[in-house]
């Protein structure tokens, strides 16, 4: 028989419910592709096996009772690394909160746990989900299941390559600038970005606030739809919770959509757009059309100027949002003694600090080491960046400039989505790097943003799906755009396209 | 768009950060580079556009005035680095 770790999560719900396998068997197959495959691909930073096994015989004993289960029952989850966990680490992939449990769940884990998903790990991600190639984690890269010499994307590359490598059904990213559908794209799954405020952040460790969304990464459209499900919803927790009811996504994801017309947008076919990208994501409006869908040219003039607004905003986000990281409340903290002895030796300010003024009193040497030493490059760069953005006589300069040219980017949105119903394009100008390609050079790195950045700028939905392989055998991807709080129309979209092709469907070759 | 080491280390200052001598120099002209890339959006005129600092734009989002359980002391206290019965312990703030 087919191991279960091939099928879906939506048919591993099912065969849960009528008694085909037990939670317990499911999460024992998953527990040991991890153990087969993680060495390799190394997509969790912890597995937690036996916490997972416990939660299952718990839920097949309640199930062999006849007693009610929640919506997820039996369906092992992985998290993200920085999607809070009581009493678990929670790391972000950085020094800094290497020993961190945080002493609450985040929102959604209490959702999942109110489900009776099994949570079976965390996963790894840029440091502080800053990179989009996963190489920023201070455990070190994660890799693409495709082709081990790549990157899985980033920087929800973990998540990404668990769900494509089979040792997880299902898994929970985030996206601020396309940490969830460019490492969907790269690795050949499905992810989705909500709509900002339809998923609860209460427990997300915030990198850009304004940006940051929390969605979940699947191998199928119908499978985002199921976990999204679980996910979404207003909570009092977090003030930017949309307070609108949430469609029952996995009822309505497999009814195709009548009359859809798609937006293609002239300026994602310009400068940068590999070939084989390209020619992938014309193949897939062919399809669409094939089932009935109108493809119109549309554009987004703002587009070109995305990537300078989501590196403004974000790094002054991120800038402001880790100050809180000072080493005295939780977190890293410098050796005390170390600081001591080097100031008593006449070096009081520690290595790099400047050294033409007063030395800094003991407290704020503590939070400038802590900070140095806690803190990776990418990390550090995009503080510095923040910082500068937001200092005396270039706030208005860049902070003020870059919200306006926000407004305007929406602004686009909101004139095309009269148009059309959804905006079809490429996700990334490229199949997957080559491990170590872009990472001393972080602007061409940051231009690997230009299809996914506007969408966290203008708050809207979209998702990454499969439609298609490079010659080499990469994965290319589709990214669909949605109006706010249409991500149930996105994922109808993209379960139509799903059920004309089978992109979806292939498997990494090398792991089994 | 060129940016000084002095600049620089000035804004690591502000970021409460040190950096080492070469993480300066790259630092220094990885800013520059990227900076030099945000100049970009100087070609809009945007002197009539409301800036938009969020996508949901909600204000005074209000919730019951109602006293909740919240952290207990200890709790709160757990992932200090250094703390006492009742408080986060620090370096001193002033003089040595």
């Amino acid at each position: 028989m087919m191991s279960p770790v091939e099928a879906t999560a939506t048919e591993l719900l099912q065969r849960l419910q009528t008694r085909q396998i037990t939670a317990v068997e499911l999460t024992q197959a998953y527990l040991q592709r991890i153990e087969r495959w993680d060495g390799q691909v190394r997509a969790f930073l912890q597995v937690e096996g036996q916490a997972a096994l416990e939660r299952a015989a718990e839920i097949d004993r309640r199930r062999e009772a006849g007693q009610p289960l929640g919506r997820l029952a039996g369906l092992p989850v992985a998290l993200k690394d920085l999607i809070c966990t009581e009493g678990q680490p929670t790391t972000c992939a950085s020094k800094m909160l290497a020993d961190f449990r945080p002493p609450y769940d985040a929102a959604v884990v209490a959702r999942l746990k109110q489900a009776d998903a099994i949570l079976i790990g965390k996963t790894n991600m840029d440091e502080f989900a800053m990179g989009s190639t996963t190489e920023t984690s201070v455990r070190g890269p994660t890799s693409n299941p495709w082709d081990l010499s790549r990157v899985p994307g980033g920087s929800s590359g973990g998540g990404a390559a668990c769900v494509a490598a089979r040792m997880a059904p299902l898994s929970v990213g985030t996206d601020t600038g396309g940490s969830i559908r460019q490492p969907a794209a790269f690795c050949g799954i499905t992810g989705l970005k909500p709509t900002y405020g339809r998923v609860s952040r209460y427990g997300l460790i915030a990198f850009a606030s304004s940006l940051d969304q929390i969605g979940p990464l699947a191998r199928t459209a119908e499978d985002a739809a199921l976990l999204l499900e679980v996910l979404a919803g207003h909570d009092s927790r977090d003030s930017t919770s949309a307070q609108v009811p949430c469609p029952a996504y996995s009822q309505t994801v497999s009814e195709p959509l009548d009359g859809l017309t798609l937006g293609v947008v002239r300026e994602h076919f310009g400068e940068g757009l590999d070939s084989e990208v390209e020619a992938a994501v014309r193949e897939a409006m062919e399809v669409y059309r094939s089932r009935g869908a109108r493809v119109k040219e549309i554009s987004l003039p703002h587009n070109r100027y995305a990537i300078a607004t989501y590196y403004v905003i974000g790094s002054c986000e991120a800038s402001s949002n880790l100050a809180r990281y000072d080493g005295a409340h939780y977190g890293y903290r410098t050796d005390e003694q170390v600081m001591r002895s080097e100031r008593a030796a006449g070096r009081p300010a520690g290595p790099g600090a400047p050294t033409a003024r007063e030395p800094d009193p003991p407290l704020v040497d503590m939070y400038r080491r802590s900070r140095a030493e806690g803190f990776g490059a990418e990390v550090k760069r995009r503080v510095m960046l923040g910082t500068y953005a937001l200092s005396h006589g270039y706030y208005d300069a860049y902070y003020l400039k870059a919200l306006q040219v926000r407004r305007l980017i929406r602004n686009d949105f909101d004139r095309a989505f009269q148009e059309v119903d959804l905006i079809a394009g490429p996700v990334t100008p490229t199949p997957p790097y080559r491990l170590g390609e872009k990472l001393e050079d972080p602007l061409a790195m940051y231009l690997g943003d230009l299809y996914t950045a506007s969408a966290n700028l203008a708050g809207i939905t979209a998702l990454a799906m499969p439609c298609g392989f490079s010659r080499e055998g990469l994965p290319l991807g589709l990214q669909l755009q949605g109006p706010p709080l249409e991500e149930e129309r996105v994922l109808r979209a993209a379960a139509m396209y799903q059920a004309a092709t089978d992109w979806h469907q292939r498997q990494p070759a090398g792991l089994g | 768009m060129s940016l000084t080491r002095q600049e620089v280390a000035k804004v690591a200052t502000l970021a409460r950060l040190n950096l080492t001598d070469d993480e300066l120099d790259r630092m220094t002209d990885q800013l520059a580079e990227v900076v030099g890339y945000f100049e970009l959006l100087g070609e809009l005129d945007t002197s009539a556009v409301e800036p938009m600092a969020h996508a949901v734009e909600r204000t005074d989002v209000f919730r019951d005035d109602r006293v909740v359980p919240s952290l207990t002391r200890d709790a709160a206290l757990a992932n200090a680095p250094k703390r006492d019965e009742a408080c986060y312990r620090v370096p001193a703030v002033l003089g040595d």
